[in-house]
């Protein structure tokens, strides 16, 4: 199982919580759990999210291993300029 | 085989990265040989012209193109009529509704037809034959008008999940970052300030209009030629609006003049894709500087609410932030960038950020810089400067005592590795622009900034011709000198000379997918995949040499430039130098090449310190720009004179944006400042050379330690400005711009 931050305008959907368990070993896992998990959160997930592990942030690696005490931060989808 | 990189980056001992060869594009840029947007031609090439909407909000009735038909030379007319309807993307049916509009004009300027005739002159005269029946609707310009109870709604059912019923439809997201307990956090403060800051929209103004050439055949294929930062993303979106296959649309990038972010996206591309289809020619779309700015993006204007608490010894004790962005008639302000980055740079227990993304009567926004950070940069940091100040305290040592640093719970959630903020920030302190003295009228500040950067799809070709030069094909516009860039990571890695690399931007047919230029990512990505190209091109070079040697490769290493052979076993071969591999290519096994796809990830973020000095003329509030200097950590500077343009680039825009750029809309919604006469980005004459000052801390994602350094730039000006002028003028500065009329007024009303 991995810790999971979320921005607090996610908590809606996921009674009331910034931080939740999925158990996930990959970033495909991650976001895939949410979604089965919290199905409130798939209209966000289906806008885009980046998410930082252990500090690095990632916007598509699906096959990124994620330990079980790797920090977890799900963000808006990084864009730029 | 052995390569000789180092994998510490801090101990590489660097030959080519850190120098400031000439740029390979510099001869063709001041000679007139390199080809912009506007200069691609073709064989029976039309003209394509854009009829704009008058109106800020109107519904279009109905819009009769017979007589523009008519006329003599008119080769095609299009309006959304001539597009296919996109039911379940909205992202990509905005931004075709923002290229064509269907059923309402949402903006001033908005696009409603086009037209194809063999001359400008008739295609300007065919515009005015095409009869456009309007309802006029009641428009709204202002963030904060836009969300009031009797405002006109934009859209119907756009509101997503995160805002709260009741709101005005304009409303279109909610976002909420942070952590802690803000009211306990500012109870334990010795002052709390609140203030309201207010930012205009501003353009990216970039000096290169809007500018492509399409060819569609009857066989479906298509090529286009244009202006872009990223061509793969010009034909995955067209060919997405046109329901084309992404292989049968050849897209290539121009030079290009400016981009900042603001092309990021599509404009012209599809209607002259749609005109050459239904024209059978080619058609090259220009637009005009006052189209630029009434219909490409600038960027969002902002509305924030701050509450700040301060001890007396300058430790901040809560901090909140509320954000509205507009950004235009479309969703998608960057008003989340804004809210995660605001306090970004700070080690705060109880900080939050809620931002909200609105809908206004205005152009759809794109893309600026670090898009959404400069605007939240500004409230916090005025906020954070006043406070020190009120308390006599020296906001740079504040802004220490504050300072976000390894294992900081940042306020967008993420716990930072390694970062750079306080190394700028203690650079700043020790630089002889700290001390020096100011005369009357005269006045100082300083403002930090943060930006995330990215990765993302990279493609990088790298071959070896048969004289032993190098060609590089990379899949990114080069926007900020990444041919130059790219060329020195591969000559460093091969052990050549810079001048033996060429490196080209190749079309959307020669490699595959590659995310845009944006993101602060080029050198970074391309840079990694560059790299990454170069020690497999090694790896089949020295596999090259064992062969003539007749020895096992794996006794081969590449040093300086040429395969050696090494170990005890591998005999006494004088080394074979990359020239000599080459010639015997043919010989060996074939031609030599080194190839990386990749999406790297792994970014670091990036961090600045700016220092400012201003000059406020008490009779006229004119503000000059008297000293600047630029603190900012670039990881490391591949080619530092690129770098220290990119600072110097961000600082001056920020001055511009800071200072005087406004989009200035009247009663009636139109846009009254659309030209560069009335819209007054900063030149030469305005400004004091702008001193750089770079720091290397590595990141440790990238093989030679590369960190972004094109979007951070542009984050602290707005408020190291605001901090100077409101020293300089004795009052606190809370909107921009900061033009010399409301610099004065805000003199005499203290």
């Amino acid at each position: 199982m991995v810790q999971v931050r979320i921005w607090g305008s996610l908590a809606a959907a996921t009674e009331g919580q910034t931080e939740v368990e999925i158990k996930a070993g990959t970033l495909r896992e991650l976001l895939d759990g949410l979604a089965e998990k919290y199905p409130g959160l798939r209209p966000q997930l289906k806008r885009g999210v980046s998410v930082a592990i252990d500090g690095r942030i990632y916007n598509d690696s699906w096959f990124q291993p994620i330990q079980p005490d790797s920090e977890v931060v799900l963000l808006a989808r990084l864009k730029g300029g | 085989m052995a390569l000789d990189s180092k994998s510490d980056t801090q101990t590489r001992d660097f030959k080519v990265v850190g120098t400031r060869p000439n740029r390979p594009d510099g001869i063709d840029k001041v000679t007139g040989r390199a080809r912009f947007g506007a200069d691609i031609t073709a064989p029976g090439m039309l003209i394509g012209r854009v009829l704009r909407s008058p109106h800020a909000h109107a519904r279009i009735v109905s819009i009769d193109t017979s007589q523009a038909e008519a006329l003599a030379g008119v080769r095609a007319v299009v309006t959304s009529a001539d597009f296919n309807k996109i039911e379940d993307d909205d992202f990509t049916a905005d931004i075709l509704d923002n290229c064509m509009a269907s059923e309402k004009a949402m903006y001033d300027g908005h696009a409603v037809a086009a037209v194809a005739a063999s001359s400008e002159a008739i295609a300007k005269r065919a515009l005015k034959l095409i009869t456009v029946e309007y309802e006029v609707l009641p428009h709204v310009t202002d963030v904060d008008a836009a969300i009031t109870a009797d405002a006109p709604v934009l859209h119907e059912g756009r509101t997503d999940e995160t805002v709260p019923a009741g709101m005005s439809g304009n409303v279109i997201s909610r976002f909420e970052f942070g952590h802690g307990d803000i009211e306990a956090g500012l109870a334990a403060a010795d002052k709390v300030l609140e203030r309201s800051y207010k930012t205009e929209a501003t353009h990216q103004g970039y000096i290169e209009p809007h500018a492509c050439m399409a060819s569609m055949g009857p066989d479906g294929q298509a090529d286009l030629w244009c202006c872009t930062q990223g061509h793969y993303m010009v034909r995955n979106t067209c060919a997405a609006i046109f329901g084309m296959e992404q292989g049968q649309l050849r897209v290539t990038a121009s030079e290009i003049g400016g981009g900042f972010g603001g092309k990021t996206t599509v404009f012209l591309e599809p209607v002259a894709l749609a005109l050459s289809r239904k024209s059978g020619r080619p058609v090259k779309m220009v637009m005009s500087r006052s189209e630029v700015l009434r219909a490409t993006g600038p960027t969002a204007s902002s509305s924030v609410d701050i509450r700040l608490g301060m001890t007396k010894d300058g430790r901040i004790t809560g901090a909140r932030a509320e954000l509205r962005y507009q950004g235009g008639a479309y969703p998608g302000s960057p008003v989340e960038f804004g809210s995660m980055s605001a306090f970004a740079p700070y080690d705060l227990e109880h900080v939050k950020t809620v931002g909200w993304d609105i809908v206004t009567n205005r152009p759809k926004q794109a893309a600026y810089r670090a898009p959404g950070a400069p605007m939240a940069a500004f409230a916090v940091e005025s906020a954070i400067d006043e406070l020190a100040k009120g308390f006599g305290l020296d906001p740079l040592e504040v802004r220490l005592k504050n300072a976000a640093r390894e294992g900081t719970k940042s306020s967008y959630g993420v716990t930072y590795p390694a970062i750079g903020l306080e190394a700028t920030l203690r650079k700043a302190k020790d630089h002889p622009h700290w001390t020096a003295p100011l005369g009357p009228n005269q006045g100082r500040g300083v403002a930090c900034g943060f930006w995330f950067n990215f990765g993302g799809d990279t493609c990088v070709s790298l071959n070896i011709t048969p004289d032993g030069t190098v060609t590089v094909s990379e899949g990114n516009p080069d926007i900020g000198g990444s041919r130059a860039s790219m060329s020195m990571m591969a000559a460093e890695e091969l052990g050549i000379p810079y001048e033996k690399v060429r490196t080209i931007v190749a079309d959307t047919g020669s490699l595959g997918q590659n995310e845009v230029t944006d993101g602060s990512r080029v050198t970074f990505a391309v840079g990694l995949a560059t790299i990454e190209a170069a020690r497999a091109a090694k790896r089949e070079m020295c596999r090259r040499a064992a062969l003539v040697w007749g020895i096992d490769e794996e006794a081969v290493e590449w040093i300086d430039g040429a395969a050696q052979p090494a170990g005890p076993n591998a005999g006494d071969h004088p080394p074979m130098t990359l020239a000599e591999i080459a010639a015997t290519a043919s010989n060996t096994g074939g031609p030599i090449a080194g190839h990386h796809e990749a999406n790297p990830e792994g970014a670091g973020v990036s961090f600045a310190t700016h220092m400012v000095d201003t000059e406020v003329d008490p009779d006229t509030g004119a503000v000059k720009i008297l000293r600047y200097t630029v603190f900012q950590d670039a990881g490391k500077a591949v080619h530092p004179a690129y770098v220290e343009g990119q600072f110097q680039g961000g600082a001056v825009q920020g001055i511009g944006w800071a200072l005087n750029e406004e989009y200035i809309y009247g009663e009636d919604g139109v846009l009254q400042n659309a030209g560069f006469l009335d819209y007054r980005i900063p030149v030469a004459s305005d400004l004091p050379m702008i001193d750089t000052v770079i720091l290397e801390i590595p990141n440790p994602g990238h093989p030679y330690g590369v960190r972004g350094v094109g979007e951070t730039s542009i984050v602290p000006p707005l408020a190291a400005i605001a901090n100077s002028v409101s020293e300089s003028a004795g009052v606190r500065m809370a909107q921009l711009p900061m033009s010399p009329p409301k610099v004065l007024a805000a003199m005499q009303s203290k």
